[in-house]
């Protein structure tokens, strides 16, 4: 017999904690599954038992006041299953998960996934270099682990994550040799329009400058409008290159971070085969959903981050309202009582997204790194470059399912989380059409590793 | 690569990277631990036998697979320490088992 239960949140972010704790605080039966040890996702990591006497001023108010969403659902009757990996989700409701030992299928009326961000992949010359990372990576080092980086660092790319990893590193006494900055003057000035749009969330706009001017009054050297950044190296890196005012320049350097921005991890919602739309001004797809989250899948909900990136705080919010939406629809509260707690939600949800167009505008991935030159690897997995992927469709490939069978991309153990926006940016701009036209890999399950032993044990676990 | 900052709050474990043995907290994930001896990388790669290490941390790419207690192509920042735990990098493509 498969376990049956009302709700399945997926995913122990902010969205997933409030989620899970909203839905069982209306008797709801709710199972959180979650690949982590520890609830907190990315943006709240570790948030339980990090190290508050000695980090907790280097990570922030912003990262502390996590802990009073976990121990809300820590305090709530939802269970906790950490270390839970789901690989399928059908429509039915049901999942097919593994604690590491032994498959399992749990089935569920609704289904909420709140799978999140993952980091923007920026594909440059000599990203696969070891001593080359992403900025949220070596935050996740920060917060889990309490290490940074030994040796000159160099930061680059876009967005406010890029600022607020900056501060933490250097407050925690990294070595930061450059803060290679992407964002040009005229970026400022494309994105000024909406500016008055973000003045709603102004607690936002004051932190980011705030963040931004930090860095500059610490002494750090920031480059603004920099192009062409490569990383060399024999084996590990070596120097960073890159391109400023016109002039070539190299700094020598241990650890180059790239950042540009966060985008929402697709997995689950294109495994199922839920509506996407692209979201042009970042440049990333997301699937369709309504004010609760609801998407085109009868049982299946999105919320936080996997649904457009908005941040924590919106996060929080939707999985709220997710949370009430499933109480309602499972017939624990009726449309009213739904709609009554909803309302203050959604017009703080509101409030705050309304940064979003002037981030979005402002911090846009650069054409460098969505269409990289010949020679940059685009599917690190099977190691493909952009001059193969632009070969392949002038020999006839049209999209990214049919360069599978070119060139293996989207086939190694990553399954296209790496490449699958590059190449439908690639492919798009050789024929001349636009990435909605191209659109993506046709995900399969398993969506996460599972080993043939897990499947056997699969059997043993339902008796 | 990376060095510690703060002393491990969680009582520690000894696991060994290619032999050598290093004694790291125990709630941290083997991609930490093996980041923070130098590794210089931890896997080469099945195709052009390129060197890698780590690179997202929080288990999308792949970068960070090795071999643990003797399974192949784990993904070491997914994969928490435990006392005694033997960590290779992995080279290339995993062999089938005998």
């Amino acid at each position: 017999m498969s376990e049956s239960i009302d709700l399945a949140v997926i995913g122990a972010g902010p969205a997933g904690l409030a989620a899970a704790t909203e839905a069982a605080s209306h008797g709801l039966t709710v199972v959180l599954f979650d690949e982590q040890p520890a609830p907190g996702g990315q943006i709240y990591r570790n948030i339980e038992s990090v190290d508050r006497v000695r980090l907790g001023e280097v990570l922030g108010e912003d990262y502390l006041k996590g802990a009073d969403i976990a121990k809300a659902f820590r305090a709530s009757s939802a269970e906790y299953r950490p270390g839970a990996t789901v690989w399928r989700v059908d429509a039915d409701g049901s999942l097919a998960w593994t604690d590491g030992t032994a498959a399992r299928i749990t089935t569920a009326k609704r289904v909420i996934s709140a799978t999140g961000a993952l980091e923007r992949p920026v594909p440059v010359p000599g990203w696969t270099l070891p001593g080359v990372m992403g900025a949220g990576a070596a935050q996740i080092l920060l917060k889990t682990a309490g290490m940074v980086p030994d040796g000159p660092t160099v930061i680059a790319g876009n967005g406010p994550l890029l600022y607020l990893v900056a501060n933490q590193l250097f407050s925690a006494g990294t070595e930061i040799a450059a803060i290679l900055e992407t964002t040009r003057f005229r970026d400022y000035i494309g994105a000024a329009r909406y500016a008055f749009g973000a003045m709603k969330a102004n607690e936002y706009l004051s932190k980011g400058n705030r963040m931004m001017q930090e860095l500059k009054r610490k002494g750090l050297r920031v480059q603004s409008g920099t192009t062409n950044i490569r990383a060399d190296g024999d084996g590990k890196l070596g120097t960073v290159r890159f391109t400023a005012n016109r002039d070539e320049h190299e700094i020598e350097a241990s650890t180059l971070l790239l950042h540009q921005g966060v985008v929402p991890n697709v997995q689950i919602t294109r495994q199922m085969g839920a509506a996407h739309e692209w979201y042009e001004p970042q440049r990333y797809w997301r699937p369709v959903t309504d004010e609760w989250g609801a998407t085109s899948i009868e049982t299946l909900a999105v919320a936080g981050d996997g649904a457009g990136i908005f941040g924590a705080e919106v996060a929080a919010a939707a999985g709220q309202l997710a949370g009430l939406d499933a109480a309602h629809r499972i017939g624990k509260i009726d449309e009213l009582d739904r709609d009554v707690k909803a309302g203050p939600l959604l017009r703080e949800r509101n409030r705050i997204a309304g940064v979003r167009p002037l981030l979005d505008h402002l911090f846009q991935p650069t054409d460098e790194i969505l269409r990289p030159a010949d020679e940059t690897l685009v599917c690190r997995c099977e190691e493909v470059t952009a001059g193969d992927i632009r070969q392949c469709v002038a020999e006839g490939a049209t999209g990214p399912n049919q360069l599978k069978a070119y060139t293996r991309c989207g086939m190694g153990p990553c399954q296209g989380r790496m490449c699958g926006l590059t190449v439908a940016e690639l492919i798009a701009d050789a024929r001349e059409k636009p990435v909605e036209e191209i659109g993506y890999y046709r995900l399969r399950p398993p969506i996460k590793p599972v080993t043939l032993g897990e499947l056997a044990a699969m059997e043993d676990a339902a008796d | 690569m990376y060095r510690r900052i703060t002393e491990p709050t969680a009582e520690s474990v000894t696991i060994r990277f290619e032999g050598e043995r290093l004694k790291v907290a125990a709630n941290e994930t083997v991609a930490a631990a093996i980041l923070a001896s130098n590794p210089g990388f931890t896997r080469t790669t099945p195709v052009s036998g390129e060197k890698r290490a780590p690179y997202c941390l929080m288990g999308t790419c792949f970068e960070c697979l090795m071999e643990i207690d003797g399974v192949p192509n784990r993904q070491a920042c997914m994969t928490i320490v435990a006392d005694g735990m033997e960590v290779k990098r992995q080279s290339g493509k995993r062999e089938m088992p005998e």
